[in-house]
């Protein structure tokens, strides 16, 4: 019923000004709001924010590693007490720096930002739905991102600092307050925002998994899915699984925080006293911690890998290579998810037959990996490629998966982690595997799909400035980390300075952090460009990248139900790029196999018949509507 | 003056971006290129990828050949030798896929760039291709994982009998080095018994740790077994003595440990590296609060008949603070005075 009344209402309201349209005033229509597409935005346009917050903190804590020396008091004014009466940042802030870095990034801007934006924007667009299964739920989990959000910005300025001990909040650190300030308050603030942001994944999550389930549009089968929503699909899956597993992990932390239990706690003597508890482990918080840590690896990086497998087959022209071997590879890589995340824990003091087990499982996972770049390089080969600021961001993608994967095999060995873990290797490997990449997903995610969300076109010219700096910026960033990781300088070090073997690089700590700077303010192009073409980019045409999938299909604006009539039905892969025999070098999901007999593949011949009286039973349905509405 | 700088610089650089936009955008209007499918920038930035190629693999090679001797740290335990070759052969194999692949990845958006008259290969999939891929890596894997685990059980493997016992605890913001003495068996400890005077909460009811005693620095024998005994008072910590390749957290309430043979003494180090002032360090890598970075304790790697005579001349905890026995058992007490005498 909806269904119908919704087509009829955007169809005959075409014309008017949105004014005489639904009863949407500003606060429906913009805050709380359960259209899909508006909430995608939602979650954009607060994961740009929380970007450019967890930016800055980074920038701030380069500026300690790379200049020393440097007097901050002009920081003073926003950090007051945390700058010394030298200019030095203090050694505590420093450590609250990198954790909220570490959080925001991993859970407010590539959780949020890159899942909550395009899963929300694009499953029902691509799937052909109206909207969520349920949009009310889908508000709810904007608005307790948001909550936990505001309940993490505010911690950032309270006296004691914010949560302190590394984005993994290992206890005792994160549980006693007396080992260090940000373990007090700040520390329960994070709790309490983690809560929410939990509760947020999964209302979010619930919904993409049902709504992939089951409002497909007609001939929508599994296998004609785009590789976008097999990627979002399975996020969704991984979320709904793991997430669960770090609010347990959480909850207990808050038992031992405030209600004396022992889960995490054993013979401490801190502070000038022995405390109580004993019978506790440390390394048990480990476990329930990356048994979420691990999959969110994945959580973060499938949806851009679904992304860029999109971006790249449009604008190679082509289809992606083995369809069915990255539906399979992702399938893989998210139950080896789950199975592979004591590597995180080689040296925690765990049994090291463990260690075994897991090594060997770890160097599984790498095979589906290195099966999808093989693929997209195939993609590539013989294609005919547009460079459009969303292809670049996809080809940097690849090879950050590449070069941070291939350093994942050092570390998914155990015997070669013992030399390597917790030093700059691990953080050049996962910032280029997992930030990076993920990041470089989310633009070209946001350069793709900009004329879908607004109507409007990005600057390409901008883009390729903004890809080029942020390109090679990465690389200058974190390509130095991996010789200063051999060499042995562990994370989180305030200073280097202590020790003779770290009391060097000091040049190329100066390096990486001059291009960090770089990068981050190669990112203001970007802001430029994003809210500038909002509001006075080019018009966009339908489907300006000339792709195949359903979101093309629908009107510049689409109003609250996507599409004004019916939903367009679904006769093919959306692969169909560049087909031998076919006119144009694509051809939409909405193009019936049965009008372009001319490339038609063999078996895509039989099809036809089947095909012909499917559309010959829709046709009924048609007649039969409008006679209703007459 | 930093502040107006940085305005200035920030107004400056949106400034540039606001004018290299406009004039990009009426040129492209002018040009009528904003209706092609694909621009000039096209091959601008085609041309791009084969730069980058070529610049960045040149900086890598290069910076990787001239810094080698600087991050290439140097070794000197025994297991390090088979982790420090499994480290090189990944490398090895990983560098040449890593190669490859940015090759094929850089040089296929020169080489297959748009072209109007062109129409791209429809090429959907290959299962030949796709199990070949799946196979070839599954193998390569398998044998890094094989040299892995065998590397890493015999670094695991209990420490041989005779190892020589040194605890390592860690706490805010320092470790404390404690030896067993001559019986080579720690005494028992009891985190309640910690105080300012007995910093590891050694437990002196117990006869064997009436010999043990601390020391500044990790003395340790060369070419024989040393077990480390890891611990931690507070919160997490780790030890990393980078030249021996080991690490090892340290637990509270889950005591773990580390065995391994020291392969040069400090001595020979300095000699080979040319550096009178080389130390082998022991740092933290566990992140512990604001001292974190600071945990440094100096390893001194010996030869064995230097070690044992620099083992024989320590004083006990008891012998230099006989206040620690005073609350014992007459018996016990007796016992620790016959010790603290006999090192006197």
């Amino acid at each position: 019923m909806a269904t119908a009344h919704t087509a009829t209402h955007s169809a005959s309201a075409n014309d008017h000004h949105d004014d005489h349209e639904h009863h949407d005033n500003f606060i429906t229509k913009y805050i709380f709001t359960t259209d899909h597409k508006m909430i995608g935005k939602q979650f954009l346009v607060t994961g740009i924010f929380w970007a450019i917050i967890g930016g800055l903190l980074s920038i701030i804590f380069r500026l300690q590693l790379g200049f020393p020396d440097m007097e901050l008091y002009w920081l003073k004014p926003i950090l007051g007490g945390w700058i010394d009466d030298a200019g030095k940042l203090d050694p505590n802030f420093y450590l609250a720096l990198v954790t909220m870095h570490g959080t925001i990034m991993v859970f407010f801007v590539l959780t949020a930002g890159l899942s909550g934006t395009f899963s929300n924007f694009l499953i029902p667009l691509q799937i052909g739905a109206r909207d969520m299964a349920s949009g009310f739920m889908n508000m709810l989990s904007y608005w307790f991102f948001f909550l936990s959000g505001v309940v993490m910005f505010i911690s950032l300025f309270i006296e004691t600092g914010p949560a302190s001990g590394g984005w993994v909040v290992y206890p005792p650190l994160s549980a006693l307050e007396q080992a260090m300030p940000g373990s007090g308050l700040g520390m329960t603030m994070w709790l309490v925002a983690m809560t929410f942001f939990i509760a947020s994944s999964l209302l979010g999550g619930i919904n993409y998994i049902t709504t992939v389930i089951n409002l497909r549009t007609k001939g929508m089968s599994f296998s004609r899915l785009p590789l976008t929503i097999w990627a979002f699909f399975l996020t969704a899956v991984i979320g709904l699984l793991s997430f669960p597993v770090l609010f347990s992990a959480a909850l207990l932390l808050v038992f031992d925080r405030s209600f004396g239990t022992s889960f995490y706690l054993s013979d401490i003597y801190i502070g000038g006293e022995a405390l109580p508890n004993t019978g506790g482990s440390p390394v048990l918080y480990q476990h329930l911690f990356w048994f979420l840590g691990h999959p969110e690896v994945y959580i973060v990086l499938l949806p851009a890998l679904g992304i860029t497998s999109e971006i790249i087959s449009v604008n190679s022209r082509k289809p992606i290579f083995g369809y069915k071997a990255m539906i399979i590879s992702m399938l893989g890589i998210t139950i080896l998810s789950f199975i592979v995340w004591a590597h995180h824990m080689f040296v925690s003091g765990m049994n090291p037959f463990l260690g075994s087990i897991f090594m060997f499982l770890t160097l599984i996972i790498a095979i589906p990996s290195a099966v999808k770049v093989f693929n997209y390089l195939t993609t590539l080969w013989r294609g005919n490629l547009i460079f459009t600021p969303g292809m670049l961001f996809s080809i940097g993608l690849v090879s950050f998966f590449i070069s941070g994967g291939l350093t994942g095999i050092f570390l998914g060995n155990s015997a070669i982690d013992i030399q390597l873990h917790d030093t700059y290797f691990v953080v050049a490997h996962f910032h280029l595997v997992m930030g990076s990449a993920s990041f470089f997903g989310l633009m070209a995610g946001v350069y793709h799909w900009f004329p879908k969300m607004f109507g409007r076109m990005m600057d390409a010219r901008l883009g390729y400035i903004h890809f080029w700096l942020t390109f090679i910026g990465v690389y200058m960033v974190f390509f130095p980390m991996h010789y200063i990781g051999i060499a042995g300088f562990p994370r989180r070090y305030y200073s280097w300075t202590n020790f003779e073997f770290s009391n060097m690089y000091t040049d190329l700590n100066m390096f990486v952090s001059v291009a960090a700077i770089i990068t981050f303010g190669a990112q203001l192009i970007f802001l430029f460009n994003f809210f500038y073409s909002m509001y006075r980019g080019r018009v966009a045409s339908l489907n300006p990248w000339r792709a195949n999938t359903l979101e093309w299909t629908t009107p510049l604006h689409p109003k609250h139900g996507n599409w004004p009539g019916e939903i367009p039905t679904v006769y093919r892969w959306p692969y169909d790029y560049s087909k031998p025999g076919a006119a144009d070098d694509f051809i939409p999901q909405t193009v019936p196999l049965s009008a372009t007999p001319e490339s038609n593949l063999p078996h895509e011949q039989e099809l036809v018949k089947l095909e012909k009286a499917i559309i010959a039973d829709e046709e009924d349905v048609l007649v039969a509507n409008v006679s209703k509405e007459s | 003056m930093y502040g107006f700088l940085i305005v200035v610089g920030i107004l400056l650089l949106i400034s540039i971006i606001w004018m290299v936009y406009k004039i990009q955008s009426l040129v492209s209007v002018v040009k009528g290129s904003d209706k092609k499918v694909a621009s000039g920038s096209n091959k601008v930035n085609a041309f791009m990828f084969v730069l980058f190629l070529l610049g960045t693999g040149g900086l890598m090679f290069w910076y990787s050949i001239k810094e080698f001797d600087n991050y290439n740290l140097p070794l000197a335990s025994e297991h390090g030798v088979a982790t420090d070759q499994l480290f090189w052969i990944t490398m090895a194999v990983t560098g040449v896929i890593f190669i490859i692949t940015h090759i094929l990845l850089f040089w296929f958006p020169y080489k297959y760039q748009y072209n109007e008259d062109r129409k791209a290969a429809f090429y959907p999939d290959n299962n030949k291709l796709e199990v070949i891929w799946t196979v070839v890596p599954a193998i390569v894997l398998a044998l890094l994982v094989i040299g892995g685990w065998k590397a890493w059980s015999d670094i695991t493997r209990p420490a041989p009998e005779n190892a020589h016992v040194v605890e390592l605890m860690g706490y805010q913001f320092a470790w404390e080095v404690r030896y067993p003495g001559m019986d080579n068996v720690l005494g028992a400890n009891d985190y309640r018994l910690t105080n300012a005077s007995n910093v590891s909460g050694i437990d002196f009811s117990d006869r064997n740790s009436h010999d043990d005693f601390n020391s500044p620095v990790v003395v340790i024998p060369k070419g024989e077994p040393v077990l480390f005994r890891i611990r931690a008072r507070d919160v997490l910590h780790s030890v990393f003595a980078p030249h021996m390749r080991l690490k090892m957290d340290a637990v509270p309430g889950m005591p773990t440990k580390f065995w391994f043979v020291a392969t040069k003494t400090t001595e020979e180090m300095r000699a080979e590296l040319n550096d009178p002032e080389f130390e082998y360090e022991i740092a933290c890598t566990e992140v512990c609060g604001r001292g974190h970075f600071s945990m440094r304790r100096v390893i001194n790697v010996v030869e064995p008949a230097e070690y044992r005579k620099w083992l024989a001349d320590q004083k006990p905890y008891i012998v230099n603070n006989p206040a620690l026995v005073e609350n014992l058992s007459p018996e016990m007490k007796e016992l620790a005075e016959i010790t603290i005498s006999e090192h006197k």
